[in-house]
C-alpha cells in the first residue's frame, strides 16, 4: 500500500511500488488527463507536479511518490476556474488534436509558479521536453506569455 | 480513497451507444438518446426533431449535431458544426457536439465511405451540411407559421428562435413536436454568403476546455467494466511468424491473465498496461524471420537510384522531352532520395473491444470507421452492422489511423476474442515506431534542358517508390496503368510553362508496410519539383522566385499565393544579417500554398529563424483553424525534413521512440506567419496542404545560404543539426 495526496486528497493503492505513478494515476485513480506518450520521459506528455516540481509521471516509480504531494491537470483549476493558463490556451485556440496539451499545461504551470515573467528562453527551457506533433507551440508560448502578464496583474 | 471523476464521467458517456459525446458537454445526451446504439443513424431520442443524420433538437432545446469526421486536431468539430449553425441559426457555443456512429448516412457523398482524410472534409460536408442546416430551419419556420396561423413569408429563424410578427418568438425546442410532423422539403435556399454570420469569422475551437483540463476523451482512456490490457510482441521483421513461445515467465507476472497468440503475434492480456508489460518483456518467443531479414535502406537506396535511371510506367507525356533534352542549350541533372518515414501521433495507436456472440463494441480513435467497420467484422465472425464503433478524439491521425487494413483494429479484435474479455490493445511508442504504415523511401531522378535564355525546354523525371494502395480495395481507383495516382500527385504535371515533359514510375514491391503520410505523394514530390525548380534556376541566372513567377502564366492561384508570400516575406530586400530566404510554391488537395523559409547556419546548426505561408483554399470557412494547420502542417514538415527517417537494417527498424526518432520541439519552432488569400471559390483542404513544401523551402534557403544543394532528406543525414 502507498499513501500519497492527489489534487489535495490522501489516497491510498495497492499497485506495485514500481508502477509508474502514469499508470497509477490513469488505472487505479481513474485520472486519466494525463497521457502516455513515450514512456522514457521524452515527450512530456505525463508531466505531473510532485510537490510543486514538473516530473515524467511515465518514469516516476509510485515508491517515489509516497507521502509527497501530486498535483495532475485534473487538479490545476480552483473548483470551477481554471488555470489562468488554461484559459490563454483556450484564448489562443492552442490545442489541435489535444493529446499533449495536459502536459503542455503542466509544464508551462510549474514555470510559472517559479517565474511570474518569463522571457522567451526561459519558456523554451522549460517548454522543449514536451513534445507537440500538431505545432501547436506557437502559440503555447503565446498563452504562457499571455497568462503571465495575467497573473502579473493578479487575475 | 482515490477520486475518480474521470472514470465515472466517461462510463455515462461511454453509455451513449449512439454516437459518442466527445466530452465538450456534460453526457446529458446518455439520457435522451437511449442505448440503443446499432439503430438508424446517430438515434434520436424520444420526442427529439431529427430532420437528418446531422442534427438532433430536444424539447429541452438542446441541438446536437452529430460530425460524421474524426477530429484529430484539425479542428473539423468546430469547423462542420459552423457550416449547420450558420444556416440552423443557430449559437454555435452552446450546440452539443457528438460523433457519429458508422452509417451510410455519413458516407462519403462520393466515395461512399465514412472515413476522414485527402484533407476533404470541409468540401464534401460544404453543402451537404449548410443544407442538413437550412432544411432543419425550414421545418422549424413552417412549424411555427403552423402554430401561429400566420404567413411563413413573416417569420425568420434567429439565435435558436422563431420571431414573428408583433414580438412573437418561440424556441426551437417548444416547436419540435410539431417540427416532427412538417414533411422534409427537399429544395431550400442557401445563404448568400454576403449573408454570413459564422462561416468566415475566425472561430475559437469548441474543444479547447476538454483539451486543456484533461476531460477530453481519446481512445486510451476509454475504459468498460471488467476490461483488461494487452501488449502484443510482433516479430522483429515484417511478415516474420511465431516459432516457440516459453511464456511461463510472463504467465507469473503479477496481473497477467492470459498469454495468447493472435496473427499478428503474442498478446499479453493483464488488468493494467504494467503489469502487461512486464509479462510482454518476459515472454521468450523464436520468431522466424524468412526473407524480409534481409531488407537494408541502404541498400534499397542505391537499387532505387538504380532504377530511377531506367524507364518505368508511363506517367505523363507532353511533347517530346527527350528530344527536347537532346537540342537544350544546357541540362541540369539531379537526383533526390527521401526515407521511410513513421507518422508518430503523439497518442500511441490503441483500440478497446468488447465482444459478444451476436455484437463487437469498437472504441478507438480511427480515420476509417467503414472499412475498420468491415474488418473488425471478417475478425470476429459477425456481419459489419453487428459492430459499432464508437470513435473517440484522436491523439494525431496523420493518415496512421486510415489503415486499409485495419491493422490495429483487426488486432485487437482477435486479442479481445482469444482472451474472452474486453480488452484494451496498447502499443508502447516503440511499438508504434516500428510497426511499419510508413510513408513510402522514394527517389527521383529528374533531367531539364534550358534554352539559351534560360527558359525550360525539357522536364524528365523518373520516380520510385512503393505504393500505398496496391493490394488494398483502394488500388481500383487509384491504380491506372501500372501508375498509382498517390504516387505521382504532384508531380504527374506541372504548373510550369514547360513544353516537353515525360515522367515515369516505378513501384517496387517491399515487405515494410506503407501507408499514407500527411500529404501523401505530395510529401516527396512537393520537395522535388521545388528543389528542382530551385535548380533550374540557378542554372539560368535567375531570381527563384522571378523565375517561378515568369513559368506561371495561366495558373493565377498559384502566382497568387507565390506573390503573396514573397511580399510579405519581403523577397528581393536583403534578409536579416546571417541568413538568407528560400521559396516554394506547390497545390495540393485542391489547395494553393507557398512558403518563404528564413534560415541560417552556425557552423552546422541549421536554424529556420521564420517562415511566410500564403495560403489559398477557397472560401475560408474558419480562418483560425486554417491558420493553425498551416502552422501544423509546417512543422510536420520541419520535423520530417531535419531530423525524419526509419531505416531498416537485417530487416530490423532501427529506430524505437523520440530520441532516435526525433521531432520538432519549441526551442527549435520558427515563427510561423500565415496569409490567407481571399476567395469566394468554394473550400478546399487545409490539413495537408501546409506539409509538402516546408523541406523545398528550407533546402532552397540554404541553397541561397551557402551554395549547397541537399537532395536527400533528412539533413541529419549530411552532418547537419537543428539549432
Amino acid at each position: 500500500m502507498t499513501t500519497f495526496n492527489v489534487n489535495g486528497r490522501a489516497v491510498t493503492v495497492a499497485a506495485e511500488p514500481d508502477k509508474p505513478l502514469l499508470w497509477v494515476l490513469r488505472e487505479d485513480l481513474g485520472l486519466t488527463g494525463t497521457k502516455f506518450g513515450c514512456g522514457m520521459a521524452l515527450c512530456g506528455a505525463c508531466t505531473v507536479h510532485v510537490d510543486g516540481s514538473p516530473v515524467r509521471s511515465c518514469v516516476t516509480p509510485l515508491a517515489a511518490a509516497r507521502g509527497k504531494r501530486v498535483t495532475t491537470i485534473e487538479g490545476l483549476p480552483r473548483g470551477d476556474r481554471l488555470h489562468p493558463l488554461q484559459e490563454a490556451f483556450i484564448e489562443q485556440d492552442v490545442p489541435q488534436c489535444g493529446y499533449c496539451q495536459s502536459g503542455q499545461v503542466m509544464s508551462a504551470a510549474a514555470l510559472l509558479a517559479k517565474q511570474r515573467n518569463p522571457s522567451d528562453a526561459d519558456i523554451e527551457a522549460a517548454m522543449s521536453g514536451n513534445i507537440c506533433r500538431c505545432g501547436t507551440y506557437q502559440r503555447i508560448r503565446a498563452a504562457i506569455k499571455q497568462a503571465a502578464a495575467r497573473m502579473g496583474k493578479g487575475a | 480513497m482515490a477520486p475518480r471523476p474521470s472514470r465515472r464521467e466517461f462510463l455515462r458517456t461511454a453509455a451513449i451507444s449512439g454516437g459518442i459525446l466527445l466530452g465538450f458537454r456534460l453526457p446529458a445526451l446518455a439520457q435522451t438518446t437511449g442505448t440503443a446504439g446499432r439503430t438508424a443513424a446517430g438515434a434520436a431520442g424520444a420526442g427529439d426533431f431529427a430532420p437528418n443524420a446531422f442534427i438532433r433538437i430536444s424539447r429541452q432545446n438542446v441541438v446536437t449535431i452529430l460530425v460524421n469526421k474524426a477530429e484529430m486536431g484539425q479542428g473539423i468539430t468546430t469547423s462542420l458544426p459552423m457550416l449547420i449553425a450558420e444556416e440552423l441559426e443557430v449559437d454555435l457555443t452552446k450546440v452539443r457536439v457528438v460523433a457519429a456512429p458508422v452509417n451510410a448516412a455519413y458516407a462519403h457523398p462520393q466515395f461512399g465511405m465514412q472515413f476522414t482524410g485527402g484533407s476533404m472534409s470541409i468540401a464534401s460536408e460544404w453543402d451537404r451540411l449548410r443544407r442538413a442546416g437550412a432544411t432543419a430551419r425550414e421545418m422549424l419556420l413552417t412549424a411555427a407559421a403552423d402554430t401561429w396561423k400566420v404567413d411563413r413569408a413573416t417569420l425568420r429563424a434567429e439565435n435558436g428562435r422563431v420571431l414573428g410578427p408583433g414580438g412573437r418568438s418561440l424556441a426551437y425546442g417548444q416547436l419540435v413536436d410539431k417540427a416532427r410532423t412538417v414533411p422534409v422539403p427537399q429544395d431550400v435556399a442557401l445563404k448568400d454568403p454576403s449573408q454570413f454570420k459564422i462561416i468566415g469569422k475566425p472561430t475559437r475551437r469548441l474543444d479547447s476546455r476538454a483539451k486543456v483540463t484533461g476531460k477530453a476523451t481519446f481512445g486510451l482512456d476509454a475504459t468498460v467494466p471488467g476490461m483488461l490490457v494487452a501488449l502484443v510482441a510482433r516479430p522483429p521483421v515484417f511478415g516474420g511468424a511465431v516459432k516457440q513461445i516459453a511464456a511461463d515467465r510472463a504467465r507469473a507476472v503479477r496481473g497477467v491473465k492470459h498469454v495468447v497468440q493472435v496473427p499478428s503475434g503474442v498478446a499479453v492480456v493483464a488488468d493494467s498496461f504494467w503489469a502487461a508489460k512486464k509479462g510482454r518483456d518476459a515472454l521468450e518467443i523464436e520468431w522466424e524471420s524468412g526473407p524480409a531479414s534481409a531488407v537494408d535502406t541502404d541498400t534499397l537506396r542505391a537499387e532505387y537510384a538504380r532504377l530511377a535511371q531506367t524507364p518505368g510506367a508511363r506517367v505523363s507525356r507532353t511533347g517530346d522531352a527527350e528530344a527536347a533534352l537532346g537540342t537544350a542549350a544546357k541540362r541540369v541533372s539531379a537526383e533526390y532520395d527521401m526515407p521511410y518515414l513513421a507518422h508518430a501521433p503523439m497518442e500511441p495507436l490503441n483500440c478497446l473491444v468488447s465482444l459478444a456472440p451476436d455484437r463487437c463494441q469498437i472504441w478507438t480513435g480511427t480515420q476509417f470507421q467503414t472499412v475498420d467497420q468491415a474488418n473488425a467484422a471478417r475478425a470476429a465472425g459477425l456481419k459489419p452492422e453487428q459492430v459499432e464503433i464508437n470513435t473517440l478524439f484522436l491523439g494525431g491521425g496523420f493518415g496512421r489511423r486510415a489503415t486499409p487494413s485495419s491493422d490495429f483494429i483487426v488486432e485487437a479484435v482477435h486479442v479481445a476474442k482469444a482472451a474472452g474479455a474486453p480488452v484494451k490493445t496498447i502499443w508502447t511508442r516503440e511499438d508504434d515506431l516500428r510497426g511499419g504504415y510508413y510513408r513510402p523511401m522514394w527517389n527521383s531522378a529528374l533531367s531539364a534542358g534550358l534554352d539559351a535564355a534560360g527558359k525550360p525546354v525539357a522536364w524528365k523525371h523518373t520516380i520510385v517508390g512503393q505504393s500505398v494502395t496496391e493490394g488494398t480495395p483502394f488500388a481500383g481507383a487509384t491504380i491506372k496503368d501500372g501508375v498509382d495516382q498517390t504516387s505521382v500527385e504532384g508531380a504527374a504535371e506541372l504548373p510550369y510553362t514547360v513544353p516537353a515533359i515525360a515522367v515515369d514510375l516505378h513501384s517496387p514491391k517491399s515487405v515494410v508496410p506503407v501507408l499514407w503520410w500527411r500529404s501523401v505523394g505530395h510529401t516527396h514530390t512537393g520537395f522535388v519539383v521545388e528543389s528542382f525548380m530551385d535548380e533550374l534556376a540557378q542554372a539560368a541566372g535567375k531570381d527563384p522566385y522571378q523565375f517561378r513567377r515568369e513559368l506561371l502564366t495561366g495558373h493565377p492561384r498559384h502566382l497568387g499565393v507565390l506573390e503573396l508570400a514573397a511580399q510579405r516575406a519581403g523577397w528581393g530586400t536583403p534578409p536579416p544579417v546571417g541568413q538568407a530566404r528560400g521559396i516554394a510554391v506547390h497545390s495540393s488537395f485542391g489547395s494553393w500554398c507557398a512558403q518563404v523559409a528564413e534560415v541560417s547556419l552556425s557552423g552546422n546548426a541549421i536554424r529556420v529563424h521564420r517562415v511566410v505561408c500564403a495560403i489559398d483554399c477557397g472560401r475560408a470557412v474558419n480562418p483560425e483553424t486554417i491558420r493553425a494547420q498551416m502552422e501544423g502542417g509546417i512543422v510536420f514538415g520541419l520535423s520530417a525534413a531535419l531530423y525524419g527517417q526509419i531505416t531498416l537494417k537485417q530487416g530490423r527498424v532501427q529506430q524505437s521512440n523520440f530520441h532516435d526518432y526525433p521531432v520538432l520541439r519549441m526551442d527549435a519552432m520558427p515563427k510561423v506567419e500565415v496569409h490567407i488569400v481571399p476567395s469566394t471559390e468554394n473550400p478546399s483542404g487545409i490539413g495537408e496542404p501546409g506539409t509538402p513544401l516546408m523541406a523545398a523551402a528550407l533546402c532552397n534557403a540554404l541553397f541561397a545560404l551557402t551554395g549547397r544543394r541537399i537532395r536527400s532528406l533528412p539533413l541529419v543525414r549530411h552532418g547537419f543539426e537543428s539549432a
